[in-house]
């Protein structure tokens, strides 16, 4: 008997497929497998028969004939899911952020990111596939003043500077890769998790001082905002669900006049109620007229919120290309360094600047 | 038996843990006594009975308080911004020999006791902020530098007063002139208790609680004390805040030096005649209060005990003095090792296998 446990995270869609057709190879010489995955359509294309768990707890057990996304969407989370996103797509003609001839360097001093140019609109939600670690960290950590870079990056026309504070009041919200590593400080209340960034400034603190009674009409807003499960608005952000742990970084990267969201993986390991409110979120911003930096390795997440999508390999950008004009195919293809030039005759790159 | 994990520690356990440590480690001195041929009992009994329970040994306390409240209270806020100091001993020191550099050379005026308690917290925070300095510009690890510059700071006050500063009357001994009586503190009359000192120990051990908990400096420091990555996304300046925490934690046991010269000695002595280890003591006392500077107004009197118990079990009971050292260092284990209690409970049944076929 063989278990793979979310084997798919990592691998290009024809990585899985090959994946899929040696697990198809091991079922036909009578071996066992047990394959565990949140993409329900690769459970659907694999598996003969699903158990569905939720907090613990079996809630479904069914053959895979006959049964649907949407039904198993529903035993999961417990109520009905929607999955048609009506994503009206937006005029693309005020450019938000413009990013020019980029390069820079890893955490290990080697180049991350090369030459890479781009331009985001406002409105517009700009997808970034890629395996990881082709540059998706660094790209979104120079944009949020992390790391350090060459090259020429405006927002609103005005060159983006700083560090990471002065980004934010410029205008950039980042949702981190790693949301209780670097997102919150998960010792401290749910209520001081939601005063990270503006901890310093009025209304949240009075110069020196920090102002308790609106630190707390802060995180009551935002509970009830973003619908955040916690006991208390005092309970430590570590015993929260990851879900409800996004939904605090959300509702503070969101609480100013977020112009660029850069958000990276933001709905990974998240039920899908909670990927739901997550994409909802996002794109309810962009009718406001944010734009949105999306780095993901979920194509189907790519696919249903991106506007345009680029691929980083080894540093270099590849597109952006108008998300109707690739097939999952052809990004899976790029994703592992196919020539483009091939493939030019079937995509239009735009935007490049 | 395991550990289970506590979704939510309360203050009461943490409160009820500590007590218990701080019990375990009398019963381990206990045994201590015991092997030492003196009963357990009558050593507590005696160590109670000549320090709270007489007048002049609660005087004894109070002084020992004094180093060991200042000192405590600036460490609890070091740790909290996971910055480990063990050189309070050394800033202690330096902050003795600046207010002795006031108190001998500079013409005595009202501002010169004022001028020696800045100056030794100056020069006490300074030698924490090099400590500071080496570990955000070389990662040197700050409890190696802090705890090697105690060495610097002993030896530097050894050579000043068998030195430059020696007195010019003292024929062989190794100290300073004494200081004018300008450069003196006040004392509660009869006492050692230089009460300026213990009233400013105070106010500063309540000032940095207000600190922590209630301003914008003291969320900054506990972002980057409990989460330095989280600290680096949201663009605190970690540097500036490291280096406001090594002023202030070692310009606090710079003014445990500057009480101990101007209030009881009134010169510069050996560096083990100013300082009865108060700077590790105060270790015990900050991680006794577990991050509360406010919390170090309950917990350095109770090492202050400890500490003058041992001069009465000295006397009375003719046990070496250095049974406190013992006592200081069962505490700490005991402390550090009831961590875990706080977080966790313990569990004795065993994991039942789950069954399989």
């Amino acid at each position: 008997m063989l278990i793979l446990d979310e084997p798919t995270s990592v691998l290009t869609p024809q990585e899985a497929e090959s994946l899929f057709s040696v697990m198809r190879g091991l079922r036909g010489t009578g071996k066992s497998l047990i394959f565990i995955s949140h993409k329900l359509e690769e459970v659907l294309s694999i598996c003969d028969t699903i158990t569905v768990l939720r907090r613990g707890r079996v809630v479904g057990n069914l053959p895979t004939l006959g049964a649907t996304k949407e039904g198993l969407a529903e035993l999961m989370v417990g109520r009905s899911v929607n999955f048609e996103r009506k994503r009206v797509s937006p005029v693309l003609e005020t450019p938000l952020l413009e990013v020019a001839n980029l390069n820079a360097k890893s955490a290990r001093g080697l180049p991350a990111l090369r030459d890479v140019s781009f331009t985001l609109h406002r409105g517009e939600v700009l997808g970034v596939a890629g395996v990881a670690g082709n540059g998706q960290s660094e790209l979104i950590e120079v944009l949020a003043g992390l790391r350090p870079s060459t090259g020429r990056v405006a927002l609103e026309g005005k060159i983006l500077e700083g560090g990471a504070a002065q980004r934010f009041k410029a205008g950039v919200a980042h949702i981190p890769e790693d949301r209780i590593e670097m997102g919150i400080v998960p010792t401290m209340s749910v209520a001081e998790n939601l005063t990270l960034r503006e901890y310093g400034s009025a209304p949240l603190a009075n110069g020196f001082w920090k102002d308790s009674s609106a630190i707390d009409r802060n995180a009551l807003e935002a509970v009830r905002a973003f619908y955040i499960a916690t006991p208390s608005i005092h309970t430590q952000a570590r015993l929260l669900s990851g879900g409800n742990i996004q939904k605090v970084i959300l509702a503070r990267e969101l609480a100013g006049n977020a112009k660029l969201i850069l958000a990276v993986h933001p709905t990974y390991g998240l039920d899908i109620g909670a990927t739901d409110q997550v994409h909802r979120t996002l794109l309810e911003r962009t009718e406001r007229g944010a734009a949105v930096l999306l780095v993901s390795e979920d194509l189907e997440e790519l696919m249903s919120l991106s506007d345009s999508i680029a691929v980083l390999y080894h540093g270099s950008l590849r597109g952006p290309f108008p998300v109707g004009s690739v097939t999952k195919q052809q990004i899976g293809l790029i994703m592992t360094g196919a020539d483009i030039s091939n493939l030019e005759t079937d995509l239009e790159p735009v935007g490049v600047a | 038996m395991r550990f289970v994990p506590l979704t939510n520690p309360s203050r009461w356990r943490t409160l009820q843990v500590s007590s218990l440590a701080v019990l375990v480690a009398l019963l381990i001195v206990g045994i201590v006594f015991a092997l030492s041929g003196v009963n357990p009992l009558t050593a507590y009994w005696e160590m109670l009975r000549g320090t709270v329970l007489d007048s002049r040994g609660l005087a004894e306390v109070a002084r020992r308080v004094i180093p060991l409240l200042l000192i405590g209270a600036g460490l609890t806020l070091a740790f909290r911004a996971q910055f480990f100091n063990i050189g309070a001993e050394g800033q202690l020191l330096f902050g003795a020999m600046a207010a002795g550099g006031v108190a001998l050379f500079l013409p005595v005026t009202p501002l010169t006791l004022p001028l020696m308690f800045a100056a030794g917290a100056l020069a006490g925070g300074g030698l924490a902020l090099l400590a500071a300095w080496l570990r955000q510009r070389f990662a040197v690890n700050e409890i190696l530098s802090t705890l090697m510059l105690n060495y610097g700071a002993f030896y530097l006050m050894l050579y000043l007063i068998g030195g430059p500063w020696k007195g010019k009357n003292v024929r062989g001994f190794m100290y300073s002139d004494e200081f004018a009586a300008g450069a003196q503190l006040p004392m509660i009359p009869n006492t050692l208790v230089h009460y300026p000192t213990l009233i400013l120990a105070i106010l500063l051990a309540i000032a940095l609680q207000i600190l922590l908990t209630r301003t914008t400096l003291g969320f900054e420091l506990r972002v980057v004390g409990e989460n330095s990555s989280a600290a680096k996304y949201a663009g605190l300046n970690t540097s500036s805040i490291v280096t406001v925490m090594a002023l202030i934690t070692g310009g606090l046991a710079g003014l445990a030096g500057v009480g101990e010269v101007a209030g009881i000695h009134h010169r510069l002595l050996e560096p083990g005649q100013i300082s009865l280890g108060y700077g590790f003591t105060a270790v015990i006392v900050a991680w006794l209060a577990r991050g509360n500077p406010g919390l170090t107004l309950l917990t350095a009197p109770l090492m202050a005990v400890i500490l003058a118990g041992g001069d009465v079990l000295k006397i009375s009971l003719n046990l070496p003095f250095r049974i406190v050292d013992v006592f200081s260092g069962v505490m700490l284990l005991s402390l550090i090792a009831s961590e875990i209690f706080i977080t966790n409970k313990l569990v004795w049944s065993q994991i039942k296998p789950t069954a399989t076929r």
